[in-house]
């Protein structure tokens, strides 16, 4: 899927994210932002753009714009202009959309995220800017018209603008992979794409490998899952060459991603090419932010995850891959330190947390269930010889379906707590030999490799409960006699 | 509204006015033209010349208007009333429809300058729906001075053109030598970037109401017509609907504020212009700066014109806003009261304040009322 595009040429992409903001009420009124309500209930006489309504600015909006623009090191601008974008459409109710334009809220940031290919590669932030979303158009709702629910209508975005830095659809997928942690790490979205608060646009060329011209780019649209960002780009990408390569040349146009056919089409011709009149919106002053917004937001943003993945290395000796999926959602991360804090070893935990914790969470709506201090026990007892591998997972997911509880008990009650009793377990040995007697005549002529049938039967025999060192010790005991 | 009920008004009804205020006549509205309370040939003014002819007639004590380029002060002087606008920012914009929302503001008639500013003051003050209105206490009326001792009054030269009717001539003579027997300095000034405003006014206006006016496409207000291109074509529904639901001077307004904010032509008009917008600014900060007071200018370079006089000539009807439209596009205070008649006619005579300081424009005005002999002829 990764595969660099072929015959010398070079994929280079630039991203468009907008990205909901995470309030309760929408960028200029009070309407809720709730996701799924009736349609044309979550609204009111701004977000319907009823004439003599104004728009009224959402602080916490603001804010969180501002805290997104800190986390990706951009230069926040104290001074920035809100603009109308003019253009008709039915689920427009103005006629224009409130945005930034030639004043942005922040400008020049960067991200870095790991490249397939490159290895620690960095994505320039040209802009991000606040904006409104618009409503939504169900043209497949009712035959032959379009149906238009208004609740997304006036719904706070942030636009975030990458230069052309990415070099191949998957590096485009990594970079929006690592905006989506950070933008989660930071608390300001919930970045759903199913429920469209992450949406991207991306610009697409292609050019000779070794050229420093970009070539004619067009704009793919209508990406709407993280699965298909590769996919879309690698359509427009293989389009774009078999256009080259037959001689043909790239229109700058738009293009619409088919997740279905795995496809792009031309957008129609009526449906584009707008000239969008930008000017300064005259209803709002200029966002001139209070000197205390930039500090305190700052104050706000967590460890965001690249420091954390490095921390972890360095402060648990993980490998980085195993950093990389500890730090991958802020919740796992701090769900490990939890872990470790309450006593068990790095390395341990750090197995335990990407094994039964993520399986678990996975299966049950990214939830943790077993609390980090009661793994940390579970784990001690694995440490301690209390209990198998096997039985501790057996452990952990009773554990995980009570939401906790005292893992020695819970373990007593299954009946699985380790027997380290060379009598007991010598019982069991001797009882597995005498039940298997050709096996033995073949072990002792030489076929040492049924030693692993022999534990296989001594644990079966004990239901799993014998000291797993102390069983394969005991039958060469018996055997060699 | 809200404030003006909370103070104890009755409301009276609605007056008629130019389609979206846009005109100086009352002559484009969708309900017929307003006649001129004292000679039905003529117009009363506009945009908003419904109200003023109402208050002219005595048959309310006061009314409001909406100004964007002079349509509360051009109709209170056609009529011989006072109009007040206030500073852009005193009075919330929230449920007025918006044409230049840069310009907009509620503006006030009364037949005495009493009247007009008891009303202004009940409507003026903060409103968080109205992101850019002032967050400032309600006017407070100023006391009737018995003088005008200190006040500093400019007039500006580029405000009596040689072309100026001789009658309103006459009338703003006869208030500087009041003004200067009231005790008031009078000063000639001059504001040089005033030939500039009208061009600079009808690229901002038509621009801000280009896009202010979008959201009447048929989709979700009035009447639909689908264009004969059935449900599937959008863009014919709009072409049809706006097409026929908007008058002649509205489509007129719309495609010169959309041409003016296309692309290429953005810096040459728009950009252009709100660079005039700041000098204009400047000009009136340099005179103020220099110790001036208040302005004193003719509110119309004519009395009441004939109706359908100025019906074919779009830039003779606007040129009619010479006067005022600078208050609107550097946002001052600004009033119309009346300062005599010519054949009859009423004429009206301007005062410019400065920003959020109309309780001084008011007592000028108090003062001139209680000697101006505002009914006779000049």
């Amino acid at each position: 899927m990764t595969a660099p595009a072929g015959g010398g040429w070079e994929t280079v992409i630039g991203l468009e994210t907008h990205v909901q903001l995470r309030t309760a009420s929408k960028m200029f009124c009070g309407c809720s932002t709730a996701f799924g309500a009736p349609p044309n209930t979550n609204v009111c006489p701004v977000c319907l753009g009823l004439p003599g309504a104004l728009p009224a600015p959402n602080e916490r909006a603001l804010k969180l714009a501002v805290r997104t623009a800190l986390a990706l090191g951009c230069t926040v601008h104290p001074r920035s202009v809100f603009a109308r974008k003019n253009y008709f459409y039915p689920d427009l109710p103005k006629g224009y959309q409130i945005t930034q334009y030639e004043q942005p809220l922040a400008t020049d940031g960067k991200l870095s995220y790991l490249s397939p290919d490159r290895g620690v590669a960095t994505a320039t932030i040209v802009r991000l800017h606040v904006e409104e979303d618009a409503g939504k158009s169900l043209h497949d709702r009712f035959p032959r018209a379009t149906a238009v629910d208004l609740n997304r209508a006036g719904v706070p975005l942030i636009e975030i603008v990458t230069g052309a830095d990415f070099r191949s659809p998957a590096e485009a997928r990594w970079y929006l992979q690592t905006l989506k942690q950070v933008l989660e790490y930071s608390g300001v979205s919930d970045c759903d794409m199913e429920k469209g608060s992450l949406r991207v646009d991306a610009n697409v060329s292609i050019r000779r490998a070794g050229e420093s011209a970009l070539g004619t780019k067009a704009e793919v649209k209508n990406i709407n899952s993280f699965t298909y960002v590769e996919k879309a780009l690698a359509a427009e990408r293989d389009r774009q060459i078999a256009a080259l390569e037959a001689g043909g040349t790239i229109a700058q146009q738009t293009m619409l991603y088919d997740a279905k056919e795995n496809t792009v089409r031309p957008q129609r011709a009526k449906e584009e090419s707008h000239d969008y009149r930008y000017f300064p919106e005259p209803d709002l002053p200029p966002l001139v932010l209070p000197p205390e917004w930039v500090p305190e937001q700052q104050a706000q943003l967590p460890e965001l995850p690249a420091t954390k993945r490095e921390r972890f290395v360095a402060q648990y000796a993980l490998s980085v891959q195993d950093a990389a999926v500890l730090t991958a959602s802020r919740g796992v991360a701090e769900y490990y330190e939890g872990v470790v804090h309450a006593g068990a070893e790095p390395k341990p935990a750090a197995n335990w947390v990407m094994g039964e914790v993520l399986a678990d969470a996975n299966d049950h709506q990214e939830q943790l269930r077993v609390p980090p201090g009661t793994l940390a026990q579970l784990i001690a007892l694995v440490q301690g010889g209390t209990l198998s591998h096997q039985a501790a997972k057996r452990v952990f997911a009773e554990l995980a379906v009570r939401g906790g509880g005292e893992p020695r008990t819970v373990a007593e009650a299954l009946g699985v707590i380790q027997v380290g009793d060379t009598n007991v377990i010598g019982q069991w040995v001797d009882d597995v030999l005498q039940a298997h007697p050709a096996e033995v005549t073949r072990y002792k002529s030489g076929e040492t490799k049924l030693m692993a049938f022999f534990v296989g039967q001594v644990m079966k025999a004990s239901k799993g409960k014998a000291d797993p060192k102390l069983a394969p010790r005991l039958l060469e005991e018996r055997l060699r006699a | 509204m809200t404030k003006l009920k909370a103070a104890g008004a009755l409301i009276a009804g609605k007056t008629n006015c130019d389609e979206f205020a846009m005109g100086s006549s009352t002559e484009h509205s969708a309900y017929g033209r307003t006649l001129h309370p004292l000679d039905k040939t003529r117009v009363p003014g506009g945009s908003s010349g419904g109200s003023a002819a109402l208050v002219a007639a005595g048959v309310v004590p006061a009314a409001l208007g909406s100004e964007t380029g002079g349509s509360v002060r051009q109709p209170a002087s056609f009529c011989g009333i006072v109009g007040i606008k206030p500073t852009y920012a005193r009075v919330s914009r929230y449920g007025l429809v918006a044409f230049g929302s840069s310009l907009d503001q509620i503006g006030v008639f009364g037949r005495s300058v009493h009247d007009a500013g008891r009303v202004l003051s009940a409507i003026s003050g903060r409103d968080p729906k109205d992101a850019t209105c002032e967050d400032r206490d309600p006017l407070r009326l100023p006391t009737v001075p018995e003088s005008l001792q200190g006040f500093v009054i400019g007039v500006p030269r580029e405000y009596f053109p040689a072309d100026l009717d001789p009658g309103v001539r006459r009338a703003c003579d006869r208030v500087i030598k009041i003004l200067r027997e009231l005790g008031a300095v009078v000063r000639e000034v001059s504001l040089p970037h005033t030939a500039s405003a009208v061009p600079c006014y009808y690229v901002i206006a038509p621009a801000e109401a280009s896009s202010n006016l979008a959201r009447y496409d048929g989709v979700r207000y009035g009447p639909r017509l689908d264009g004969g291109g059935g449900e599937a074509d959008v863009r014919a529904l709009y072409r049809a609907t706006r097409g026929a639901g908007f008058g002649a001077e509205v489509r007129r307004r719309i495609l010169v504020g959309t041409y003016v904010l296309s692309a290429g032509y953005y810096d040459a008009y728009y950009r252009k212009a709100q660079q005039v917008r700041a000098l204009l600014a400047q000009d009136f900060r340099n005179v103020f700066d220099r110790g001036v007071d208040l302005l004193f200018t003719p509110t119309t370079p004519t009395p009441a014109f004939k109706a359908g006089e100025k019906l074919g000539d779009p830039v003779q009807m606007y040129l009619s806003d010479v006067f005022v439209c600078t208050a609107n596009l550097t946002g001052l205070p600004a009033m119309s009261l009346p300062i005599g008649r010519v054949k009859g006619l009423p004429v009206g005579g301007q005062l410019i304040g400065r920003a959020f300081l109309e309780d001084e424009m008011l007592e000028a005005a108090y003062a001139l009322e209680r000697a101006v002999p505002s009914v006779e002829e000049v």
